[in-house]
């Protein structure tokens, strides 16, 4: 008691004296950094009271701790543990021991003894939870060590049985990230802490937790389950009784657990057999469970419904019987049966007559049921998805119609059934809804063939004023078979409707119809005259060839045409005609067709073979012929070298327009010849054999075509995708020859010495980084200029700037081309601006000093990442220039490699005296320091400011990809 | 056993006029007070006397809870409150609050200024009346007085409309009103947690009746209000005021911005602008959809819906008109179904059900030649179409809350007899739950096994802890020793030993006594002795000690010899053993 009062006095006294103190040898430890451990040893003994130390573990751990001291620091930490009568101190130590042995590079294994140690005289139950959970995290960091784990799923199993949830939260998360996998836990394992739990099995174990009066346990056994499943132990079906009553738990966690549970179970014993309770039938499990999870897509919460409706979708072994009553609604009446509005819609198609809707009482109920037939609580899978569909909360509905789509797109009966449910939900009043409906049915579109009114449901859609809504549904019209003519007839006539209300959709209208037509040659053929108005006996005046209806007919019929030889007889003359123009014109959509006697007009179409296979790989070998040739061209010099280039480039540039497939590929490749033939010219003998003051014209020619190689070396590295590190060797090469020619071409115009210096150490470090970056590309680089610069490197870092200047130029006369190997694929980046189109003469009139906002709308081509790189460009008509940043909302992703952006432009200018054009174009960001191949090291266990110096200094710039746009504006005077 | 009491005034075993008592813990509680809107004598209103036949209504009631503000359900309000007399507290939810006493005065009109009755509640009553109201938040639970408690859940059917939770001590019952459990374009879904109340008290209005999806009817509306449009006709809908007016205006409106429709939607206006206002305030207790998207607009915020003026509707070109009264049988939408029914462009959609011998019933049997006053008649070409959008749960959605509660007792009002007859089969059946459904002024009564708390010391329940196996078995029901103090209206579990003290009372000890007579030739000390090394080699496991003053103590029990007086062979035994609650079987040596 003395001992003890002593000390109280003690700390008191040493309260006042040194709080003074405190603050110095804190900073002063932190500027000399000395191991970590000692400082903090110094602070935790410095701590007078709990609150101290807390506050001196809460800023020990915002700093990294480096693995060498690792062990050091715990050791104190453990040794304050011991002595801490704190609980909360205890408890940030032991969260510290878990942080700390997440340390990359330190192997937690010799903490492990403290910390179960430490777990034994621990009372307070909350740092005990904190002392599980560091554990675990040892746990998991040493998998390789299986009597570790041994160890410490015992010391779970001994406290697993104590009274604060936490504390079993944590032991049931112990077992299930570390209980063994290898079955169940054998007999070797008969140690002193064994008493109870050893010789049990794990699973066991945690079920009986099933069970625990506290919910979060509860859950946390489930989940403790699922780990162990996804770890790959075999779950025994036992358990499937026991998650099944958890279904009805009272505690939305515990049922969404369950679910999971019942589901993981259906997967692994789809085939055994249950039997149904109350009757003595049985079912197999999958069936049942999915019976039961059915019944969840109905509960009270709606995460469990939203749980529930995800996982029916992937039980697909689930009976077709059981899957088509998720589907099945009786409705009645008065106890009259009633037919569903779907029902009806079938019987009217079937009768052949339109919905007419007219009739009062076309619903009316029918045939009286049966009382006791009428089943309202729907046992088993009755409605589940009927229920689904129509819940309150989109996030189910939408759950619920991807869940369908899974299980239609591996049961076409069931898709069959489905369509008219996903149809409805193209009403739904969430965008979001409607539209992954639509996606949905496109994917199940395969299997399915829509009827009259389905169809006509579906149209409607089209005149919804959401783009996206309407892409998508031309999208879906793109793949969907129809059954009859009429149906073909309906769709047109409403896709024309929609390219009235809507012009701007015509791109997609045209790609739609022409899927449409080659999709169904045959419902086409009797509808031709109609379409083309072609009369037999009359001469029908000829339409317009610009109207976009027109043309859209055209595609439709064209498109039919192609697998339908009969078909252009029944053409008139001027549909060949305007056949020719549109195969021109709008060659992507309108396939080349055999024309009875008009063969040898379109000869050079090659019908017979199409734009098929065969004429890539020609295009492809032309392509590496060509390539071929450039690199017999060793001596820059020689004379016909620049002719060749020039016209390799030109070939390369017109096979790039030619097939769309190879663009890519033949744009870079003219565009690195281009750098190189820039090069070329400007190493002109000439040039360099003149007296300084002479040259300075040819100088200015010169340093501009330096400056174009560096923009151009710029474009090849960020513009096209694919590129291997090869390639990027290769430009980065480019880049430095550039780089090199600047600077001699810096040290015969300028007479600075200084700047001089400053420019060859730029060059050197610049030569530095190449060699670092491309240190594997390097022996494929032989005999370039790289190469023997970097052989003549140790004299070029000691040697003066004027003699560097002298050996670059050698160098780079002497160099040869370096030969370009192409990769697999390789795409340029492309923009297209498709809104505004540059036609309109209104200009846009504001009142200046206000803004006005500019709809874009354009289509990116293998842009990779652009929510980071795409940017618009606003060119005022005095040379303002304004940068603007899209959203990263924007930026949607219909297809592969491709994005679509759709925003807003804020515009504003003073006042003009007359409309004037801007201009709008999309640019393509760069910083060189986000190359790929440079990748930031990991950093500690937590985040560092001190962040490792930039390898080059980032060089960043924006490419212009997209042709500019001109849009007509004009602001007002404000009216006063 | 407490009881809990259930009268149906208004509502049992028939629609309208929606009026419940409820005692329950010896609190009354009355749950909506609605009127019938099909008579229009005493028969209205529900009959107060039953509760008193003199003297203030204050005294009975306890509280009077409003659920939703259709008339049916609190029209009599009023009435009870000023002209019967109460001064209880009246609870509803704001949005009821706001637009109930909008319905009560336009009721008022009707009834006093058009149809000239007397002895009706005043604007003023209304006023005074709309003063005793205290508002209910959702899920927010009131302290009605120290024992009654009522909490509101959404409910779906019209803005504002509330299930409540009523609850004294353990008892509780829930009250639904009106709900709907299928969300629509403005309304969410009902919903309510597991509380498992003693009686759930559900309106049964579609007892027999499973409906079509929600979608496929707003899908057809639309489709016929769409193709009418592109005809060039003009579109009538006949609606009442509030609720489904206000659903349909949404779908139209929504409907309208998504085709990009130009043709004007006209309101008439009147009260509906006025709780179009009550609409846009309580946003809120709209469906997730409107909740989400209000901060960039309020749906209720129509861009396309313009109020109606009477020359409109000779305008030409297409437009849609919605009109009150809801069955055409006065007033403007009957103005503006004479005007255009002879065009056969035109089309009126009736949206709810039609009441026999208005013009709205005759025209959906399909008479095509309507009889006007004055012995004109009047052709109907216009086409007539059928939509039923109603807000009431299906005999589906009913199973689905009640799967949802949990209740003990169901009890079915506020639908006709014989479909509750149905459903309450199905109830019994599924749920195997009693299920009642009185008729007007009909008591049920359900006995409750309410759990009576009791304080235990923390000590005795942890010593009790201690003992005790393993602790997972929640479920099981645990045993426990401990003395049960009834004091001054509590209930106390505590240790014996504290009771003895609290008590003042001295610890009594029972102890057993018996003799056993053996016949042994050996002296006392050796057979003493004997019997000793016998237990000890019988009784493995158990602590058996030979004392010094000549006994045996075999765990508690003591063993003494003696000779007998008579004959000294004749030994007797004394076994003596305190009263123990562990009772070790076989212990006791034979012979």
């Amino acid at each position: 008691m003395a001992a003890h009062l002593k000390k109280r006095v003690y700390e008191e006294f040493s309260k006042v004296v040194q709080i003074p103190h405190e603050e110095t040898p804190a900073k002063k430890l932190r500027l000399s950094k000395p191991s970590k451990s000692a400082a903090l040893h110094i602070d935790l003994c410095k701590a007078t009271n709990s609150t101290d130390a807390l506050q001196y573990l809460l800023q020990f751990a915002r700093k990294p701790v480096e693995a060498e001291s690792v062990e050091g620091v715990v050791r104190i930490l453990l040794e304050h543990y011991y002595k801490e009568t704190d609980n909360s101190v205890r408890l940030k130590i032991a969260s510290l021991l878990g942080l700390l042995s997440k340390t990359q590079g330190f192997s937690p294994d010799c903490i492990v003894d403290d910390a179960i140690n430490t777990l034994s005289n621990e009372k307070s139950h909350q740092v005990l939870a904190q002392l599980l959970d560091t554990l675990l995290v040892i746990g998991t960091q040493l998998p390789e060590s299986p009597a570790l784990r041994l160890r410490l799923v015992e010391v779970a199993y001994k406290h697993l049985s104590d009274t604060y949830f936490g504390v079993r939260n944590k032991c049931l998360q112990l077992l299930g990230c570390l209980g063994m996998v290898d079955a169940p836990v054998g007999k070797e394992n008969e140690g002193p802490g064994t008493s109870l739990g050893g010789l049990r099995d794990v699973q066991s174990i945690i079920s009986d937790y099933f069970g625990d009066q506290d919910p979060r346990v509860r859950t946390a056994a489930l989940k403790a389950m699922l780990q162990l499943h996804e770890r790959g132990m075999k779950i025994h079906q036992i358990i499937y009784d026991q998650a099944c009553r958890l279904l009805t738990d009272d505690y939305e966690q515990v049922r969404s657990a369950a679910v999971q549970m019942v589901w993981v179970l259906s997967q692994l014993y789809p085939e055994s057999i249950v039997p149904i309770p109350s009757s003595n039938e049985e079912i197999r499990l999958v069936d049942d469970a999915f019976g039961k999870i059915s019944h969840m897509v109905s509960d009270g919460s709606w995460m469990v419904r939203v749980q529930a409706a995800k996982t029916l979708g992937s039980m697909l072994q689930v009976s077709p019987h059981f899957l088509e009553q998720t589907l099945d609604k009786k409705l009645m009446s008065d106890l009259r049966r009633k037919r569903t509005a779907h029902e009806r819609a079938k019987e009217l198609f079937a009768s052949g007559e339109f919905s007419s809707g007219r009739k009062w009482a076309d619903d009316a109920p029918k045939e009286k049921l049966d009382t006791n037939t009428v089943n309202l609580i729907a046992s088993g899978a009755c409605g589940a998805f009927v229920h689904g569909l129509e819940d309150e909360m989109f996030e189910v509905r939408i759950a619920a119609v991807e869940a369908l789509c899974h299980l239609a797109r591996s049961s076409p009966s069931f898709a069959e059934k489905c369509l008219d449910f996903l149809v409805d939900m193209f009403n739904d009043e969430i965008e979001e809804v409607r539209l992954q409906s639509i996606h949905v049915l496109r994917e199940i579109s395969t299997h399915i063939t829509l009827r009259e009114d389905q169809l006509d449901t579906v149209l409607a859609v089209l005149e919804d004023s959401s783009r996206d809504i309407r892409e998508a549904l031309h999208e879906l019209l793109c793949y969907t078979n129809v059954s009859t003519k009429e149906c073909i007839q309906l769709a047109l006539l409403e896709l024309l409707k929609n390219l009235n209300k809507y012009p701007t959709d015509r791109n997609s209208v045209w790609k739609c119809l022409k899927f449409l037509g080659s999709r169904h040659p045959t419902l086409v053929l009797p509808l031709v005259p109609e379409l083309l108005s072609t009369h037999p006996y009359f001469d029908t005046p000829e339409p317009d060839m610009d109207d976009p209806a027109y043309i859209a007919v055209l595609v439709l019929v064209f498109n039919a045409a192609k697998s339908c030889p009969t078909m252009p007889a029944l053409f008139s003359d001027h549909t060949f005609r305007h056949y020719a123009y549109l195969r021109d014109s709008l060659s992507h959509l309108v396939p080349p067709l055999r024309l009875p006697g008009r063969k040898q007009v379109y000869g050079l179409d090659s019908v017979d073979s199409g734009p098929g296979s065969g004429s890539v790989e020609s295009a492809q070998l032309f392509l590496q012929q060509s390539l071929n040739r450039v690199s017999t061209i060793q001596n820059l010099e020689a004379s016909g070298a620049q002719d060749l280039l020039d016209l390799t480039i030109r070939d390369l540039q017109r096979l790039g327009e030619l097939q769309t497939e190879l663009a890519g590929a033949a744009d870079f490749c003219a565009t690195y010849l281009r750098c190189q033939l820039l090069l070329m010219k400007a190493l002109q003998e000439k040039l360099w054999n003149m007296a300084v003051p002479l040259c300075l014209k040819q100088n200015v020619t010169a340093t501009a075509a330096a400056q174009q190689i560096l923009e151009e070396t710029y474009k090849l590295e960020f513009l096209y995708s694919g590129l291997e590190s090869r390639q990027v060797a290769t430009i980065h090469h480019v880049r430095l020859q550039a780089k090199a020619l600047q600077l001699v071409l810096t040290a015969r115009t300028r007479q600075g010495l200084d700047l001089l210096i400053g420019s060859c150490e730029r060059f050197l470090q610049d030569v530095e980084s190449f060699q670092r970056l491309f240190l594997t590309e390097l022996p494929h680089l032989q005999d370039s200029f790289v190469d023997k610069l970097l052989e003549l490197m140790p004299r070029l870092s000691s040697c003066k700037p004027v003699e560097l200047v002298k050996i670059l130029q050698t160098t780079l006369r002497q160099s040869g081309l370096l030969q370009l190997r192409l990769p697999e694929q390789i795409h340029r980046a492309t923009a297209t601006i498709i809104e505004p189109t540059g036609e309109s003469d209104n200009p846009l009139r504001f009142t200046s000093g206000l803004v006005v906002a500019l709809d874009i709308d354009a289509t990116l081509e293998h842009v990779q990442d652009p929510q980071n790189t795409v940017k618009v460009q606003v060119l005022y008509p005095d040379g303002q220039s304004h940068v603007i940043h899209p959203k990263p909302g924007d930026f949607r992703k219909p297809g592969p490699h491709r994005h679509r952006l759709i925003t807003q432009v804020y515009l504003s200018h003073t006042a003009w005296t007359e409309p004037s054009q801007i201009e709008v174009r999309l640019l393509l960001a760069y910083s060189s320091s986000s190359t790929s191949l440079t990748s930031p090291s990991k950093l500690g266990w937590s985040e560092s400011l001190e962040s490792l110096p930039a390898a080059e200094a980032a060089v960043e710039g924006t490419i212009p990809f997209s042709k500019a746009v001109k849009v007509f504006i004009m602001p007002k005077p404000a009216r006063r | 056993m407490p009881e809990i009491k259930v009268t149906p005034l208004g509502a049992g075993q028939d629609v309208g006029r929606s009026c419940i008592l409820v005692s329950i813990g010896g609190k009354n509680i009355m749950l909506d007070c609605g009127m019938h809107m099909g008579y229009n004598d005493d028969r209205r209103f529900p009959d107060f006397s039953y509760i008193t036949q003199n003297g203030r209504l204050t005294d009975f009631l306890d509280c009077v809870i409003i659920s939703h503000f259709h008339l049916d359900h609190c029209g009599a309000l009023p009435y009870m409150s000023e002209m019967v007399g109460y001064d209880g507290p009246i609870y509803m939810t704001h949005p009821t609050k706001a637009i109930c006493p909008i319905l009560l005065e336009d009721f008022r009109k009707i009834t006093v200024d058009k149809k000239g009755e007397t002895n009706f509640f005043t604007s003023q009553m209304i006023k005074d009346c709309m003063k005793k109201v205290i508002p209910l938040n959702l899920h927010q639970t009131v302290q009605v007085d120290d024992e009654l408690e009522i909490k509101a859940y959404y409910a779906g059917h019209v803005l504002g409309a509330a299930m409540v939770h009523i609850k004294v001590g353990s008892e509780s019952v829930v009250y639904t009103g009106d709900y709907n459990m299928t969300p629509d374009r403005h309304l969410g879904a009902a919903w309510i947690d597991k509380c498992r109340p003693d009686i759930l008290i559900s309106e049964s209005t579609y007892a027999t009746t499973i409906r079509d999806s929600k979608r496929c009817r707003e899908r057809d509306f639309l489709k016929k209000v769409h193709e009418s449009i592109e005809r060039g006709g003009k579109v009538l809908i006949p609606v009442f005021a509030l609720g489904r007016a206000q659903e349909l205006c949404i779908l139209l409106e929504t409907f309208w911005e998504r085709m990009n429709l130009k043709a004007p939607i006209y309101f008439s206006t009147g009260l509906t602008e006025k709780a179009n206002h009550y609409y846009k305030l309580f946003i809120t207790w709209t469906n997730q959809k409107i909740r989400k998207t209000f901060v960039q607009r309020n749906m209720f915020e129509f861009k396309h819906i313009k109020a109606f003026d009477r020359s409109y509707a000779d305008n030409p070109g297409p437009m849609v008109v919605f009109a009150t009264p809801g069955m055409l049988h006065a007033g403007q939408s009957l103005q503006i179904f004479k005007k255009w029914a002879g065009n056969e462009k035109n089309m009126v959609i009736m949206p709810g059900y039609c009441v026999q011998g208005t013009i709205g019933h005759k025209i959906l049997n399909g008479q095509r030649k309507l009889e006007m006053e004055g012995r004109a008649t009047l052709d109907v070409k216009l086409q007539v179409e059928y939509m039923s959008f109603s807000a009431h749960a299906d005999a589906k959605g009913i199973m689905q809350l009640i799967r949802m509660a949990e209740p003990r007792n169901m009890l079915l009002v506020h639908g006709e007899a014989v479909k509750m007859e149905f459903l309450k089969g199905k109830i019994e059946q599924e749920f195997s739950i009693d299920c009642y459904m009185p008729a007007n002024g009909e008591t049920t009564t359900v006995t409750t096994n309410p759990s009576v708390p009791v304080d235990i010391s923390l000590n005795l329940l942890k010593r009790e802890m201690a003992l005790g196996g393993p602790l997972p078995d929640p479920k099981k029901p645990r045993t426990m020793h401990g003395t049960l103090i009834m004091k001054e209206n509590s209930l106390k579990l505590v240790s014996s030993e504290q009771a003895l003290k609290e008590l003042g009372l001295n610890e009594h000890q029972l102890r057993f006594t018996c003799h056993v007579q053996l016949q042994d030739p050996h002296s006392d000390a050796d057979t003493l002795h004997r019997i000793y090394t016998h237990l000890k080699s019988v009784l493995k496991g158990y602590t058996i000690q030979h004392l010094p003053d000549g006994t045996v103590i075999v765990e508690s029990i003591v063993i003494k010899v003696s000779s007998s007086t008579e004959d000294s062979n004749t030994k007797v035994l004394l076994l003596s053993w305190s009263y123990q609650t562990l009772i070790y079987n076989g212990l006791l040596p034979g012979g």
